[in-house]
């Protein structure tokens, strides 16, 4: 029996913004979807395209990449570098046909728990209605 | 250095056909400096090509090997044993690289990945601009050290021409007018005399015209 469609999301999170913004969440008992898988990186611009393909290539359904607000990186531009390395893995995903769609740079700062949470319902509400990557052939319906 | 720019994704599919066993093969080197074909483009085209062709319903297995410098024996020629294992190599190096897989390793056939584009420079990260085109008769001791035959739309020896207007060539408004350049750098080192004198016609057999190019080294060949 298929069990409905979960998305899996990995999200990208920066140390200094996002991570922190999760974690917030946390501490404030905010409800979001399960669905995200969060990896803390030191910055945004520490994510290469490289990374993002290999998460879509292992079977994840969604890439979130989230950093600092623009003007607010603790490494002046990485959130910059970030949002043009994920334009770019939009086309050659688009190229690749999975769709361009499936991946999204988002920013905030640390005090966005409540942000976070919106973001990442949005962001598993998007890819939901995508449907499943379809390089993963191991589970559809599961986490 | 060489520049070069990957092909697109599409057409690198074609060249790979049925294949179902692939070997990605970057270079160190110069591409590697442009983010054409190092070992990060590498694994990026790797990555790509096992999900298109996952989604073409042909699945292909994509390995990744990028070597120090891919127009020299010494450094392809560890590859030799790997290279059984493959339906197609496909190489991320300059036209060299390519020609010379293709030479060293004469059973295989090795499918090129990047369009080979100018010998050039990297004018600021993320922008290369052509500089020189190896024409085999280096001029810019005349030229106030830029070079007019890579950079004039027209190679004139002796210019600018009508079609520069206000330092920009007709040609292109993003392409500076070589001459202004040449005019203006003269200028402030105090060689503009080396410019009245009428440079001759360019003897061309030094460059593409006399066929392909060879240099034969007595003093460096080894003993055979």
């Amino acid at each position: 029996m298929n069990a409905p469609f979960e998305p899996k999301i990995i999200a990208f999170c920066c140390r200094y913004c996002a991570y922190a913004a999760a974690d917030l969440a946390g501490g404030l008992r905010i409800q979001y979807p399960p669905n995200v898988r969060i990896i803390e990186v030191p910055c945004t611009g520490r994510v290469d395209v490289v990374e993002i393909l290999h998460a879509f290539e292992r079977g994840a359904d969604g890439v979130m990449v989230a950093g600092c607000l623009e003007g607010d990186c603790h490494f002046l531009e990485g959130n910059l570098n970030a949002r043009r390395r994920v334009q770019y893995s939009a086309r050659l995903l688009e190229q690749i046909g999975l769709g361009g769609e499936r991946v999204a740079m988002v920013n905030l700062s640390s005090a966005m728990g409540a942000r976070f949470a919106e973001l990442v319902t949005e962001m598993t509400e998007k890819i939901r209605k995508l449907g499943p990557n379809p390089l993963n052939t191991t589970r559809h319906g599961r986490n | 250095m060489i520049i070069g720019e990957q092909k697109p994704l599409a057409e690198i599919m074609e060249q790979l056909g049925e294949a179902r066993k692939v070997l990605v093969v970057g270079c160190g080197t110069c591409v590697t400096v442009c983010f054409a074909g190092g070992e990060k483009e590498v694994a990026i085209l790797a990555s790509a090509l096992r999900m298109k062709s996952k989604l073409d319903g042909h699945p292909m297995e994509v390995d990744e090997v990028t070597v120090q410098r891919q127009c020299e024996w010494e450094y392809i020629d560890p590859l030799r044993e790997r290279l059984k294992e493959y339906d197609a190599i496909l190489s991320l190096a300059c036209g060299i690289g390519v020609q010379a897989m293709n030479e060293h390793f004469p059973e295989y056939i090795t499918l090129p990945g990047l369009n080979t584009t100018f010998l050039g420079l990297p004018e600021e990260q993320g922008v290369w601009e052509e500089r020189c085109q190896a024409c085999g008769d280096c001029i810019l001791d005349l030229t106030a050290g830029i070079c007019p035959i890579a950079r004039c739309s027209k190679q004139l020896l002796n210019g600018p021409c009508g079609g520069s207007q206000r330092g920009v060539c007709e040609v292109d408004a993003n392409i500076p007018c070589a001459w202004q350049l040449i005019w203006e750098r003269a200028v402030k080192l105090g060689r503009e005399e080396l410019l009245l004198e009428i440079q001759p016609p360019k003897n061309w057999s030094t460059s593409r015209d006399g066929g392909p190019r060879k240099i034969i080294r007595e003093d460096l060949r080894l003993q055979r």
